[in-house]
């Protein structure tokens, strides 16, 4: 069971943005993909999430030997792809407790209905996990948040979805120190041999935290290299100049 | 129940308008086609009236004739209302209409989803003609007239009632208001009288439920509210269920007085298929200390003009009004307040929310006056657009008069879009587009919903699911 993107090319507005991409992300790993700005890093991760700013010309994403080409962004959801946005939306008038229901009921079968009891339960567990207030469920999407808080939501959404695929967009930015550890429990604690991570980011840091076992490095929409945990140490102390000379 | 005053709404059908259906029509009292006075004199010997309302009748037809379409200011589409093809009276006692068979599996569906009590969906579906409310309402009517409280229809009122009826009736909103006012004093049939004795304060809302029949669907209804000092009353009226029977042009005239102290909430609720003209006069007026609130709910129709008013004639009055409309393909709500401050330390809040949909139109009229010699009045007023696509329209126009420099007033505005990221979104966590876009709308609603009455609420919220399915593709 995997993730698996094989030669994916995709651009926006006719400009190539990946430029034939591999990587496969088995289930029970966490991959780190590294990379300097403009590289396609956040790119990608829209793109397996089915965005339709973006023309995928060439290539598959396979979730379990399985093309989703053909599916919209909410069957790629409900079949298991979860993104944690690097710039969450905002959904005024929505409280968090309604849309996670919202999208929990849209992943019941027709006629069931999921049960409030039992659903107040989990997320409050969940929050607790996450040091959040339990006012929170009662505040609309988003709205009004601190940096902080929109990322601590999303790793609280990605929780109650139960996704077997995570994709991490940047989630470290915008956080302090305090707010990095607690999002980072919240991942650690949802690593499972069932469940694979893609986490995209800019900086190491995140990943003192959440220990990758493979880590990439992307540059001008390609993967051109990959390693163990170290590589991200070793890019944090060199920077990405390598890439000039190769 | 009188069976012969009420009223069968004949049946236009539009190609596009899926809901709407018709049914072979037999009445016992038919005015024909077109206005005349012979239409009046024939409803007042009907509904045998007095002498006095014959002849309000008749002035009323005059300031209709001579009142010109409203085209100056509002939509053209006014000028392809066909009066002469209209039947301004229709009535029947013949109970069975037609049998469930008849009934489109699509209607059924919807009353379905909807939620629609079967009792209420038979009325609706035209199953049958009157709504078997006596046994769900004899409770409340024994204690309401215990307490003096009167209920009755508008046609009831006048007669039965004449002392308290006539010095308000036609007082708020005068024959010659506007040109609808003037056709509806012309042929209104249907509708309420209501009066609360003085400090009588009504527990339970009154609902038009409790007493419907076809009359309460009538073209031309005819509503007067009389709350005495420091009573208190909430009125609903409508339901969310689409009314698959309907007249393309209705024109109602709802009159509130509130005296010293008392206070009034309106609530309505409309769903009207799409090839209804509606076109309402709504207003109230507030005594010393009294307090009007209209909360208004439209949605569906060809053209909806309604901008529910208050007069704050008492020192310390307060007027209300929060409305939301929603506007689909096709559909154009025109909506807003008037706010009349005549009296010092009067306050008025009007919070307005639209949505268009698909090719829908929304707009928003608002009228606040306040007059140079009163001093410390105050009025807010919000109104904020929802568009769901790019061909969505809205327009605001405020018209705010304040003069002196004793007052406060406030006006906010805003149109917004549901954004491509925000759906984007909603989706990647499981939504389809659908029900990302009711979500969205009624989170824009939200505040205002919990204004309206838990059942009222909960339909809504469903009546917006429905609507936002059929228009994503």
């Amino acid at each position: 069971m995997s993730l698996t993107i094989e030669n994916l090319q995709a651009s926006v507005d006719e400009t190539p943005i990946l430029k034939g991409l591999n990587l496969e992300i088995p289930a029970g790993e966490v991959h780190a993909i590294m990379g300097p700005n403009g590289s396609g890093k956040s790119t990608l991760s829209k793109i397996i999430a089915g965005h339709d700013d973006y023309e995928v010309t060439g290539g598959k994403v396979l979730l379990d030997g399985v093309d989703i080409a053909e599916l919209e962004v909410d069957e790629r959801s409900r079949a298991g792809i979860f993104l944690a946005f690097q710039y969450p939306a905002e959904v005024p008038g929505v409280s968090n407790a309604n849309f996670l229901r919202a999208a929990l009921q849209a992943r019941m079968p027709e006629g069931e209905e999921i049960d409030a009891v039992s659903f107040y339960k989990d997320l409050y567990a969940k929050m607790d996990e996450l040091e959040m207030d339990r006012k929170f469920t009662s505040r609309a999407v988003n709205e009004g948040f601190s940096g902080g808080e929109k990322k601590r939501n999303e790793i609280l959404q990605m929780m109650m979805l139960d996704p077997r695929y995570c994709l991490l967009d940047e989630t470290d930015s915008g956080l302090d120190i305090d707010a990095l550890k607690v999002v980072a429990k919240g991942v650690n604690s949802m690593r499972s041999p069932n469940r694979g991570f893609l986490v995209i980011t800019h900086y190491q840091r995140l990943l003192d935290y959440i220990k990758p076992d493979v880590v990439h490095v992307m540059s001008d929409g390609q993967i051109v290299k990959t390693g163990g945990a170290d590589l991200a140490l070793e890019l944090e102390s060199s920077g990405y100049d390598f890439l000039k000379t190769a | 129940m009188n069976s012969e005053t009420a009223t069968v709404q004949q049946v236009a059908l539009e190609k596009d308008d899926v809901g709407n259906f018709s049914y072979p029509e037999k009445h016992k009292y038919d005015a024909g086609y077109g206005l005349t006075k012979d239409t009046i004199d024939y409803i007042s010997k009907v509904k045998d009236e007095p002498a006095w309302v014959n002849e309000f009748r008749h002035k009323a037809l005059e300031v209709f004739e001579s009142k010109p379409m409203p085209t100056n200011w509002a939509t053209e589409d006014l000028d392809n209302i066909e009066f002469d093809k209209i039947r301004y009276y229709l009535s029947d006692g013949a109970k069975p209409k037609r049998s469930w068979d008849e009934v489109p599996p699509e209607v059924l569906e919807t009353f379905d989803r909807l939620g629609v009590p079967e009792q209420e969906r038979a009325f609706l579906a035209g199953v049958e003609a009157q709504y078997d409310s006596e046994a769900a309402y004899s409770n409340v009517k024994e204690a309401l007239a215990e307490e003096g409280v009167i209920f009755v229809t508008c046609s009831e009122g006048l007669k039965e009632h004449e002392e308290i009826f006539r010095p308000w009736f036609g007082k708020v909103i005068p024959t010659g208001d506007n040109k609808f006012s003037a056709l509806n004093s012309a042929v209104m049939s249907g509708g309420s009288f209501i009066y609360i004795p003085k400090g009588v304060k009504v527990k339970h809302p009154l609902q038009a439920y409790f007493r419907i029949n076809s009359e309460n669907f009538g073209q031309f209804e005819r509503t007067l509210i009389i709350a005495d000092e420091g009573s208190e009353v909430m009125y609903m009226e409508g339901c969310t269920a689409p009314k698959f029977e309907t007249a393309t042009l209705h024109s109602a005239v709802v009159e509130l007085v509130a005296m010293k102290g008392a206070k009034i909430q309106y609530v309505t609720v409309q769903n009207w298929s799409s090839n209804v003209y509606n076109l309402v006069t709504k207003r109230g007026l507030a005594h010393e200390d009294a307090e009007i609130r209209w909360i208004d709910c439209n949605i569906g129709s060809r053209l909806t003009m309604k901008y529910p008013g208050v007069i704050m004639k008492g020192e310390r009055a307060r007027g209300e009004v929060v409305s939301i409309a929603l506007a689909n393909d096709g559909q154009h709500q025109d909506t807003g307040a008037k706010m009349i401050h005549a009296a010092n330390h009067t306050t008025s809040n009007v919070v307005s929310k639209s949505i268009s949909v698909g090719e829908g139109r929304s707009t928003y009229r608002g009228q606040v006056h306040i007059p140079k010699h009163l001093k410390g009045c105050k009025n807010n007023t919000e109104c904020d657009a929802l568009l769901i696509n790019p061909k969505s329209r809205t327009d605001t126009y405020p018209a705010i008069s304040v003069k002196g420099n004793q007052h406060v007033t406030q006006h906010e505005a805003s149109v917004s879009q549901v954004s491509e990221e925000m759906l984007f979104y909603m989706q990647q966590r499981g939504l389809n587009e659908a029900q990302a876009m009711s979500l969205a709308v009624n989170g824009f609603i939200n505040d205002l919903v919990s204004e309206f009455p838990m059942e009222y609420s909960v339909e809504l919220k469903r009546l917006i699911d429905l609507e936002m399915e059929g228009s994503v593709g």
